[in-house]
């Protein structure tokens, strides 16, 4: 017998084009700030670098020191947190089947913020370790509890009840936040700043301290893109097919909400990039998380620096809050979104 | 020969069994077709039988106790299409069918040659060369049972249970669709449990049908035996005649004579 079809795989043009954008923006990324660096100078600067000397760097001193220490871990670091909240993005939407999922949304990100404030306020600022951990049992508990609301008879399910519940976790865990805010008033600077995202502060410490988290996050979550397309019939058919629906779901969710709090846990609340992204990508790669899981992870990570790059130079040489920029760009985006998914046909 | 025994299958829903005391034997190449009035616990046996739903009783195949199995292993020997099965956006059916090569795979393998094989297989198999692009989204009602069926043989149990497999079908898209179901149990050995709305269709294919009325098997044999006027009238509260026909009963609604 002839073989009909086969399992279609993207195109290798789509990852080279995927490597393309993120070498891309990268350099973009160095290149724009106050002090304007000319692109290919910025590039040889980092070759300089990576090879040990070897590609002389025709940048003076201070540029050099702009771009390794300032710019290159700032860049990296929102290249790695849009992946993850992308990547968080797609798999709560896979797992929950809501279109409308997001880390932000569902109040996971609240829920790290919450953990987050209270090691700031009970630590000192050079025993953070505990921070990722107490993110990720914030985000997880966040959750959790967003979950269970949005299954329950109180609100309905569907598609928007879960979203719905995730507004209500979210907002009481941002009012416990803001109760010790303001029973800390000391620290409410370092807290506001963090609350509203932030990649300023980032240096080559916040970067190694979160990306391995984060990748190996993101690994468990690209190992379980096949599982997420089993999610799309339902548990009940998942389930006579053979897959544990539960544990899978565990698993996922776990990864993602780890993922999100160490994401957070550095960076602050940086809302919509996992509904941006992708919605976006999936006109492009279709629905199959096999196709969609990894190219959105990638856009996600060009996504956070572009959008980095505009909080650095829109009101330069203010700088806006990374937060703030995913959020305008963000909200239009979730109405459309909402406006076309079917009420309640995707529960 | 595969033969898949139950005994006293019983489904409890609250303080109520909706299903009560439900045993069948049949073995492969068997097709038992379950009829009933609205609420008599046709869908919870079914669902109970894909594991789906809590139960009580013995399920064997052979000497194996399927409860005994986790879901993947017992996912191997039954295959469950439900009556309107999710069909995912966005979702090819190339990609449906090969969903049922779920239970054959570890959770976090991606498919090998052999199930890209196995679905090419069963999509020559159903005719399904035009679709397989298709977004199963798309389909017509007949489309995306014939999908569905292909999943549940993509999936290789020698067991395959059908909720009203017809129910949501104009009478062309029912024939095809029975048709398919016959021929594919007979070639392929397979066991089908179905559950059926239409009396005169129940009557046509399978070769036993089980009459449930609040949860009880009230009666059970072959089409001729089960479907009587006085059955009908006693646990539809229908009024009805039943003419025979080289084909099997024919079950036509009268005006009741009050």
């Amino acid at each position: 017998m002839t073989a009909i079809a086969t399992v279609r795989k993207l195109p290798s043009a789509t990852w080279l084009l995927s490597a393309v954008a993120v070498v891309v923006t990268i350099v973009i990324g160095l290149s724009v700030g106050a002090v304007a660096i000319p692109p290919m100078d910025a590039f040889k600067e980092v070759l300089s670098h990576l090879t040990n000397g070897k590609v002389d760097s025709p940048l003076s001193e201070t540029d050099s020191t702009i771009i390794w220490n300032l710019r290159l871990p700032r860049v990296l670091l929102a290249l790695v947190v849009g992946a993850m909240l992308s990547s968080a993005g797609c798999a709560y939407q896979g797992a929950f089947r809501n279109p409308l999922a997001d880390p932000y949304l569902l109040g996971v990100s609240a829920g790290a913020g919450l953990g987050a404030t209270i090691v700031i306020f009970t630590r000192s600022e050079n025993s953070r370790w505990e921070l990722p951990l107490a993110a990720f049992v914030g985000a997880l508990a966040a959750v959790m509890l967003t979950y269970l609301l949005g299954r329950s008879a109180i609100v309905g399910r569907s598609s928007t009840s879960l979203v719905l519940a995730g507004v209500a976790v979210a907002s009481m865990l941002t009012a416990l936040q803001t109760l010790l805010q303001q029973r800390n008033t000391d620290k409410i600077r370092e807290v506001y700043s963090w609350v509203l995202g932030r990649l300023s502060t980032a240096g080559w410490g916040d970067l190694k301290l979160v990306t391995p988290y984060i990748l190996v996050c993101i690994a468990v979550l690209i190992l379980y893109r096949r599982v997420l397309d089993i999610f799309s019939v339902g548990d009940e058919e998942a389930h006579t097919m053979g897959l544990a629906v539960g544990k899978a779901r565990a698993a996922i969710i776990v990864a993602a909400s780890l993922g999100t709090a160490a994401a957070v846990s550095v960076t602050g609340l940086i809302g919509f990039v996992g509904i941006i992204v992708p919605h976006t990508v999936r006109l492009v790669v279709g629905h199959s998380y096999r196709a969609l899981l990894p190219i959105a992870t990638i856009f996600g990570g060009v996504f956070l620096v572009l959008a980095d790059v505009i909080a650095r130079t829109a009101l330069a040489p203010q700088e806006i809050s990374i937060g703030v920029v995913t959020a305008l760009i963000g909200a239009p985006f979730f109405l459309f979104i909402l406006g076309s998914s079917k009420h309640g046909s995707i529960t | 020969m595969t033969t898949l025994s139950i005994s006293n299958l019983t489904v409890k829903l609250g303080d109520k069994d909706v299903v009560q005391d439900f045993s069948v034997e049949l073995s492969v190449g068997d097709w038992v077709c379950v009829i009933g009035p609205n609420g008599a616990g046709k869908s919870s046996m079914l669902r109970a039988l894909a594991g789906i739903v809590e139960s009580t009783g013995e399920m064997h195949i052979d000497q194996k106790d399927l409860r005994k199995l986790n879901q993947k292993s017992r996912a191997c020997w039954i295959a469950y299409v439900a009556q309107e099965p999710v069909m995912p956006q966005g979702m090819s059916v190339f990609n449906y069918v090969m969903l049922g090569r779920t239970a054959h795979l570890n959770m976090l393998a991606t498919e090998s040659p052999r199930d890209v094989e196995v679905t090419n297989y069963v999509i020559d198999e159903i005719g399904l060369h035009d679709f397989v692009d298709r977004d199963v989204a798309t389909l017509s009602g007949g489309e995306r049972q014939r999908v569905a069926i292909a999943r549940a043989l993509a999936q290789a149990s020698p067991i395959v249970l059908l909720d009203e497999p017809t129910t949501a079908l104009d009478v062309g898209y029912q024939q095809d669709v029975l048709e398919l179901i016959d021929r594919l149990r007979k070639e392929k050995k397979i066991a089908v449990i179905s559950t059926m709305h239409d009396l005169t269709v129940s009557g046509l294919y399978p070769d036993r049908l089980m009459l449930l009325a609040d949860g009880k098997t009230v009666e059970q044999g072959e089409a001729k035996s089960v479907l009587t006027s006085a059955t009908i009238k006693e646990h539809y509260g229908a009024a009805v005649d039943v003419l025979d026909s080289p084909n099997g009963p024919i079950v036509i609604p009268v005006r009741p004579n009050n």
